[in-house]
């Protein structure tokens, strides 16, 4: 991948100000239709086999989300980030990834940690306020979820600088980094100055902006005048839209864009355009800010419903598998829901762990006090 | 031992760090061929290459926020950040980001960042550059704040603070990085004090001085001079702003009975106001005054030419001293 990329894409390209519109060009190997389609930059082999494993990462990202959704108005989770309508772009770039390269998500990307083998029961941990994170990132080479937008890029950098230093870049076990954010924090410092340190130092990092059109209630045209993947050729280095409702196009793009880091090629961004179909989370009213035609629109390019059109009509699975997905995704839906039922409180004392590595005595008194304190409770359980 | 300034102290601690561990890295604005607007890392570039003295883009929370990845890959990076009133744009990457990893990861990661900020006054300075800003950091939860206060402690502290795995934020008194004094580089770190103990600089009998980073040199000169009108005057350096030595405080302000507390920060929701209450809750009944505190004044910090009336002084610190037995 070149500079070229966004230089052509941008001359060629005719979107007004806001990019909110149908982009006029992006990466597509999927149409909504279910139609293959071919793209002379980002040619794709891939079997069937490969196609129906993408297939299940979706269905049953999707049916996590719904269980979670469903778990929060429940009452058993405190709030939930829905992914509804970016299964593609998380599955798609997740899937792009080798077990070495290292991700930095925000607090959305539940199909990215699918990919990277992480317990969906973790996120509900986090989600039911038992943790801040409860997994260890070094063992799924998947770093905690980051809520303040946009701070995860600069540590996606460092990180990449530190693979750098090690000297695993380039050649063919190198590695690469890459780090999730969305169009709202584009306008973050932080963002930016990633993408200048990035620049500068050539860093194996890919920026994978999920352009859902909505930073809770304002739309893109409050973050940028122009499409956000031309930002990238301001600071240096090509930055890339793909359809991010196609799986195929956006595991194209990014593996192409993990291998341009990992050989020592530097940063790209990645915008993957998409949809959040949902809320912004639990929280949000979304009625209030946006019309329900536009929905409408966006649920024609649903990233799930065209891979199937794709398998059904090429004949490249037959109804057993969709019935059995759909027995796996309902025993996946029933797992996760029993397990944040039987999620127990932790201990009143895991406030005071974990705060420092070494010993610190105003810690241990402010816990010491507090145990007392509780033991002159009867009835609290510890 | 070798006769150094401070800042020289700072420089032979972060050579021997860099020397000792090839994952600690400096990185900053003006560090490597420049050497630091202090000289604090004069020549580090030169003998350990550009890949781990690293001159930054200008950016404070692109600093801070990159050291978090490079520590989260193994490295142990030290931060410089140019002057103190120059560190809140990073404020949100140390605050949200560096004091929380541990804790939010339960353990599963360490951060060990050190922060090195010059701070304070005195030197003739504009805006932004005299600032006193540790109490926003030892109100932060998962930091360790230490101030050094002369070249011995310089020294050692900056190794200690770098081979610990706590994020650390490394106070340097600005006004005191020409001061000189006899520093052992010879030998190592194991004579010398840990990171979280406070040392007694003057011994007294009849009333405490806390004191850190530049105020200790002013308090130890105002013992001096109270000594020489019959009044014992304890000083101590706290050196570990977080966590604080309470163990050597309480015992001294319980033998003397009257403590004051002086730094050059406003003292309206200071860490003197912090030391004020726990000394009061442990100490009250062999407590012979209320704690005075000697500090800046509740505004910002003002032009230069009016920074003597608003720095704590000797005849401040007295003054404040002689209070102590008006009760």
């Amino acid at each position: 991948m070149t500079v070229n990329d966004a230089g052509r894409a941008a001359s060629a390209d005719s979107l007004p100000a806001s990019g909110q519109p149908e982009p006029a060009e992006f990466v597509q190997l999927l149409t909504p239709e279910g139609e293959r389609i071919d793209h002379p930059d980002y040619p794709l082999e891939i079997s069937a086999e490969e196609i129906r494993a993408l297939y299940r990462d979706l269905v049953l990202v999707r049916r996590i989300d719904f269980e979670a959704i469903a778990l929060q108005r429940q009452g058993q989770l405190g709030i939930w980030a829905s992914l509804l309508g970016q299964e593609a772009a998380q599955v798609g770039s997740g899937r792009a990834l080798g077990p070495k390269d290292m991700a930095f998500p925000t607090y959305r990307e539940h199909g990215v940690a699918w990919c990277r083998g992480l317990d969906p029961t973790k996120l509900l941990e986090l989600y039911r306020g038992v943790s801040h994170g409860g997994w260890d990132p070094k063992a799924h080479n998947f770093h905690l979820y980051t809520i303040v937008i946009g701070s995860q890029t600069l540590h996606a950098t460092g990180y990449a600088m530190g693979i750098q230093r090690d000297g695993a870049v380039g050649g063919d076990d190198g590695e690469a980094v890459i780090a999730y954010f969305g169009d709202g924090a584009t306008s973050q410092g932080d963002v930016n100055e990633a993408f200048i340190w990035a620049s500068v130092t050539n860093a194996p990092v890919v920026f994978f902006c999920q352009n859902n059109q909505w930073a809770i209630s304002e739309p893109l045209e409050r973050q940028s005048r122009v499409p956000l993947y031309r930002r990238a050729l301001g600071f240096g280095f090509p930055g890339i839209r793909v359809d991010g409702n196609d799986v195929l196009a956006c595991l194209a793009v990014t593996r192409k864009a993990m291998q341009a880091a990992r050989e020592g090629q530097g940063p790209t961004l990645i915008e993957a355009f998409t949809y959040r179909m949902g809320a912004h989370t639990t929280t949000d009213d979304p009625t209030r800010y946006r019309l329900a035609a536009e929905l409408e629109t966006w649920k024609l390019k649903d990233p799930i419903e065209r891979v199937k059109a794709y398998l059904v009509r090429n004949e490249m699975t037959d109804e057993k598998f969709f019935a059995d997905l759909e027995a796996e995704s309902a025993e996946v839906g029933a797992r996760i829901r029993k397990a944040c039922l039987e999620m127990p409180d932790p201990d009143p004392m895991a406030i005071f762990e974990n705060v420092y590595v070494e010993p610190n005595a105003l810690l241990e008194s402010e816990r010491d006090q507090y145990a007392a304190y509780l033991d002159t409770f009867e009835e609290v359980a510890r | 031992m070798t006769r150094l300034t401070l800042s020289r102290a700072l420089n032979e601690g972060l050579r021997k760090a860099l020397e000792n561990d090839p994952k600690v890295l400096i990185m900053g604005e003006d560090v490597g061929k420049l050497g630091g607007v202090f000289r604090v890392t004069d020549g580090l570039q030169k003998d350990f290459g550009e890949a781990r003295v690293v001159d930054t883009p200008l950016a404070e929370s692109g600093i801070v926020g990159t050291a978090i990845g490079l520590a989260l890959r193994g490295y142990r990076p030290v931060c410089e950040i140019q002057f103190d009133g120059f560190v809140f744009p990073a404020f949100d990457q140390i605050t949200t980001q560096l004091a929380k990893m541990r804790y939010r990861s339960r353990g599963n990661l360490t951060l060990p960042v050190v922060i090195r900020i010059p701070c304070g006054g005195g030197i003739g300075a504009v805006e932004h550059h005299s600032e006193s800003p540790e109490a926003l950091f030892t109100h932060t939860g998962g930091l360790r704040v230490v101030a050094c206060g002369d070249p011995v402690d310089a020294y050692a502290m900056i190794q200690l603070a770098i081979s610990c795995d706590d994020p650390v934020i490394f106070f340097e008194p600005k006004r005191r990085y020409w001061d000189k004094a006899e520093v052992d580089t010879g030998g190592g770190l194991a004579a010398a004090l840990p990171l979280n103990k406070a040392r007694t600089v003057v011994s007294g009998t009849d009333v405490t001085v806390l004191c850190y980073g530049p105020m200790v040199k002013t308090c130890a000169a105002a013992a001096v001079a109270a000594g020489n009108e019959g009044r014992s005057v304890e000083v101590i350096d706290l050196r570990s702003l977080s966590p604080l030595d309470t163990e050597t405080i309480f015992e001294s302000v319980r033998r003397t009975g009257r403590c004051v507390v002086a730094h050059e920060a406003p003292v309206t929701g200071g860490l003197s106001a912090e030391i004020a209450a726990r000394v009061t809750e442990e100490c009250f009944y062999q407590m012979e005054s209320p704690v005075l505190r000697v500090g800046g004044f509740s505004t910002p910090y003002p032009p230069s030419r009016l920074e003597e009336h608003y720095l704590p002084d000797l005849d401040r610190v007295l003054d404040a001293v002689d209070r102590t037995f008006g009760y």
